[in-house]
């Protein structure tokens, strides 16, 4: 459900790029307004998510303990699947968000005749993986617009990624890497029918977003003549704050940008805040010591309860029958 | 027993139906769901909207103002467990957890994938507390809270055994036990609950157990065993029960005391308790470990919790030990002493034989069983014939919630490799951080619900069949009291060759006692090997 819309929507995002600087010539509008509003709305509304997780305390430590506890001495505990202190909190943490850990697990469940059994599933950890680290290794990339001079360590990527190529300007392999596994994400999206069953537009949007903006970068790049350097001033002119709209910088540049933007304003709105969020998730980013350490509650509220007082005067007799132990004998 | 065939319950079509999640009913069919909770046990509690009513009704006799109290509620919950707001909020469907979950294995009902699971509620958050769910609706998968979604709640939050295999898998660690919690807590605030839980809440309230035995009835329930004993061993063992002054506090779980195999298990517990002289005493008030709290709400749990700490305080014991059991270990380990601690009138607990101080539980002060057994054999202090289980071949399934709430998995298989020759582990993916669920937890193991259990507790029981078949397993043990009410019935069903066994029925079996008699029977008055009668291998 929601595809069609999703891409709809992309396309419509695209034709207002078009239409806004290729028609109508809005060029400061869409090279100057929209950036600074989207930036605004992706920092406040980052940070406003985070804060309203971070409003709800967290009562009681449940961490998912996916190792052996820290227990007795001679039992070889598991630091990162099952951390009894900060130490291994951070490294547990740093597998999660660097490696994806836990979807590394994944397995695939088949059933032939009266048998089930797990194969392995590595594919989905897979693409994932080189997505984030394409889109990672893309964004750091695009600093040396915003930089003067360009720090050494965005060269030496950029060379990186620029290894194999031959074609003039290099071909990059992380764009060819992030289309590459976000076509493989969608089309699983697609094909699996149970992840089809339980898709919704908001998991096709982002998908199409970034691929629009992923081929419009790729285009601007190597298929219209973009000045570099007049991108260069005007990226350098919003982030001094004495923005500047140069001439020459073509029409796919605008559409990249606005389709860029989009994805900066749509992101701490949706289901894309999982960058944020998983910093923050209880389950994984707590030690699994609660025997060890008390764990407060700032919530914890006193609750009726049955007392024995209560209990021994409803059994006394029978207690006392029974040779039981009572505090009162009446 | 289930009348429906094996091979037929797994003619299972995992495609989902042609209608959308949103435009598919729930179907209460028989079998796959449980009875309502009677008012009696609600007005035990304390809890609202007592009445007669069940699932398959109509009408299901809600307040007028049932929806206001659900959405109230709701925000109440978001406001208090960030675990909550941040697992609505951040799960991007990416479907790992989808065939993790063994309901969902054994039935093939794309609902009971736990993403989707979690998306039936997911769905009326967005309605009731996001923007864009506000403003664009069902085209952000948000949808307004009717009496029929209220019944797809009850449905599959019933049909969850919050055993959190999926949250192992889940890139986020999103735990669907946790929404399903929240889940049944929303669902009791209108009074649509079940009795399996409600009832034995209540019963533990009033009477300290779960299933309402008094105190005189606990007191010759546990001295039955030691006749049989007697029988075994030749010794007679006095336990004691109230007793103000003794060093420790013991608590299992009341099936140990009712229900076979448990009572084996039990029996090991006096055993071994005996053997080493400790200084515990047993209490009719605080009789129950299990907390079916847990499968209501947090306040139940609370209440029921509370207890444990208010009796080993009456008593001035130093410390507690804990029986078998998964879920009240769960509780323990995770909740109790956030709960009702801090339990300062106790002490850091140390083994008074073997001088071990059990630092991982030094905050709480309750000790495990197979923790403290296992710190016993490891020095020593046990005398173990292990050949006396050689008439069993034993694997052991880890219990959903000492493994993924503790992480507790080494110790029970020392146990057990030390107790007995033959253990076999099963396969790698169905054990540990990865095991499957007996499929009647979190309070859905009662029989009108068999064939949901029969389905769920299928991967696992498919595991035990593996290594029945390659290794002539006969025996499975496990550390926890709804397994060993739950399992004997599933392996009936699947792997009728296999029987159920806690670890210390097979700790009691193997214990060499100063002054038995020659042993000739097991805990279960079955020949021993090389004894007359031969074993049964």
């Amino acid at each position: 459900m929601g595809m069609g819309f999703s891409l709809f929507a992309v396309v419509i995002l695209t034709c207002v790029a078009l239409a806004g600087v290729g028609a109508a010539g809005f060029n400061y509008f869409f090279g100057v307004i929209i950036p600074y509003i989207s930036i605004a709305l992706f920092i406040l509304g980052f940070i406003y998510r985070v804060v309203r997780w971070g409003a709800s305390p967290v009562p009681f430590r449940i961490t998912t303990t996916c190792g052996q506890q820290k227990s007795l001495p001679w039992i070889r505990s598991s630091r990162l699947e099952n951390p009894a202190d900060t130490v291994g909190v951070v490294l547990r943490m740093a597998l999660e968000v660097l490696l994806f850990r836990s979807l590394f697990r994944n397995t695939k469940t088949q059933l032939q005749g009266q048998k089930a059994g797990y194969a392995s599933a590595k594919w989905l950890w897979l693409a994932g993986l080189t997505f984030h680290y394409a889109f990672l290794t893309i964004v750091i990339r695009h600093t040396r617009f915003f930089t003067e001079p360009i720090p050494f360590f965005v060269k030496w990527i950029e060379e990186l990624d620029g290894l194999f190529s031959i074609a003039v300007p290099t071909v990059y392999l992380t764009d060819l890497a992030l289309v590459g596994a976000v076509t493989f994400l969608f089309v699983r999206r697609v094909v699996i029918p149970q992840v089809r069953y339980i898709s919704l537009p908001a998991d096709y949007f982002p998908l199409f977003l970034i691929l629009a903006v992923a081929i419009s970068g790729i285009i601007t790049r190597h298929f219209s003549k973009v000045d570099l350097l007049g991108v260069k001033s005007l990226a350098l002119g919003l982030f001094t704050f004495k923005p500047v709209i140069p001439e020459g910088v073509g029409l796919s540049f605008y559409v990249h940008l606005f389709l860029v933007c989009a994805l900066i304003a749509y992101f701490p709105f949706s289901k894309l805040m999982h960058m944020g969020g998983v910093f923050l998730s209880p389950t994984r980013n707590l030690t699994g010591d609660s025997r060890r350490r008390r764990h407060v509650n700032p919530w914890n509220y006193p609750v009726k309860v049955h007392t024995y007082e209560e209990y021994e005067e409803e059994f006394r007799d029978k207690m006392i029958q029974a040779g039981l132990p009572v505090e009162k004998r009446e | 027993m289930l009348k429906t065939k094996p091979q037929e319950l797994l003619n299972i079509d995992y495609k989902p139906p042609k209608t959308g999640w949103m435009k598919t009913p729930v179907d209460f069919r028989p079998g796959t769901w449980c009875y309502s909770a009677l008012p009696k046990n609600l007005r035990v509690l304390g809890l609202p909207n007592p009445r007669d009513w069940q699932p398959s009704d109509e009408d299901w006799k809600l307040p007028p103002n049932w929806k206001e109290t659900i959405i109230r509620g709701f925000k109440e919950r978001l406001d208090r467990f960030r675990s909550f707001k941040l697992f609505l909020d951040i799960c991007v469907r990416c479907g790992a957890c989808a065939d993790k979950c063994h309901f969902y294995i054994g039935s093939g009902d794309p609902k009971n994938m736990p993403v989707l699971r979690a998306e039936l509620i997911r769905s009326v958050y967005r309605r009731y507390f996001t923007a864009a769910g506000k403003i664009l609706g069902e085209l952000c998968g948000a949808r307004d809270l009717t009496e029929d979604v209220l019944k797809e709640w009850f449905y599959y939050f019933y049909q969850c055994t919050e055993c959190r295999r999926c949250s192992v898998f889940c890139p986020y660690g999103i735990d669907q036990a946790e929404i399903t919690m929240m889940g049944r807590e929303l669902l009791n605030l209108v009074g649509c609950n079940i009795n399996w839980i409600l009832e034995p809440a209540a019963n533990c309230y009033r009477t300290g157990n779960h299933l309402g035995i008094q105190p005189h009835t606990f007191k010759d329930m546990i001295e039955f065993f030691l006749d049989d004993i007697e029988n075994i061993t030749g010794i007679r063992i006095e336990p004691s029960f109230n007793r103000k002054g003794a060093e420790i506090l013991f608590v299992t779980p009341s099936g140990d005391v009712f229900a076979d195999p448990g009572t084996y298990t039990l029996m090991g517990y006096l055993m071994l308790f005996h053997e080493i002289g400790l200084d515990y005493t047993w209490s009719t008030y605080a009789s129950e470990g299990g907390n079916f709290g847990l499968f209501s709400s947090h306040e139940i749990m609370k209440r029921l919790n509370a207890k444990m700490y208010a009796e080993a305080k009456r008593l001035g014991v130093k410390w507690i030990l804990g029986g078998e059991c998964g879920h009240m270990w769960r509780v323990i380990h995770q909740y109790m002493n956030t709960m009702n601690g801090p339990a300062d009138f106790l002490e850091e607990p140390v083994s008074p034989i073997t001088g071990t101080k059990f630092e991982n539980a030094k905050a709480t002060k309750m000790v495990h069983i197979v923790e403290f057994t296992a710190d016993l054999i490891r020095n020593k202090k046990l005398k173990l014939d292990p050949s006396r289980n050689d008439h069993l071949r034993v694997t052991f399934h880890d219990s959903c919630n000492p493994a993924r709430a503790m992480g507790f998995f080494e110790e029970p298989r020392y146990v057990l490799k030390n107790v007995c020759n033959n253990f076999f582990e099963m396969p790698e993916e169905t054990i540990r951080e990865k095991t499957f669920c007996c499929g009647g937890g979190a309070g859905l193991g009662t029989d009108e619900n068999l064939e949901m259990r029969m389905r769920g507790g299928f991967p696992r029981a498919n595991a035990v069949q593996y290594v029945h078949e390659k290794h002539g397993v006969n025996r499975l043990a496990c550390i926890c009291a709804i397994d060993r009410a739950t399992l004997h019935s599933l392996m009936d069903y699947w792997v009728p060759e296999v029987q159920v066994t806690g670890i210390h029925e097979l700790v009691g079996n193997a214990l060499v006692m100063k002054g038995e008699k020659p042993r000739e029977l097991d805990l279960r008055g079955e020949p021993l090997m090389g004894t007359e009668g031969g074993g049964d291998v």
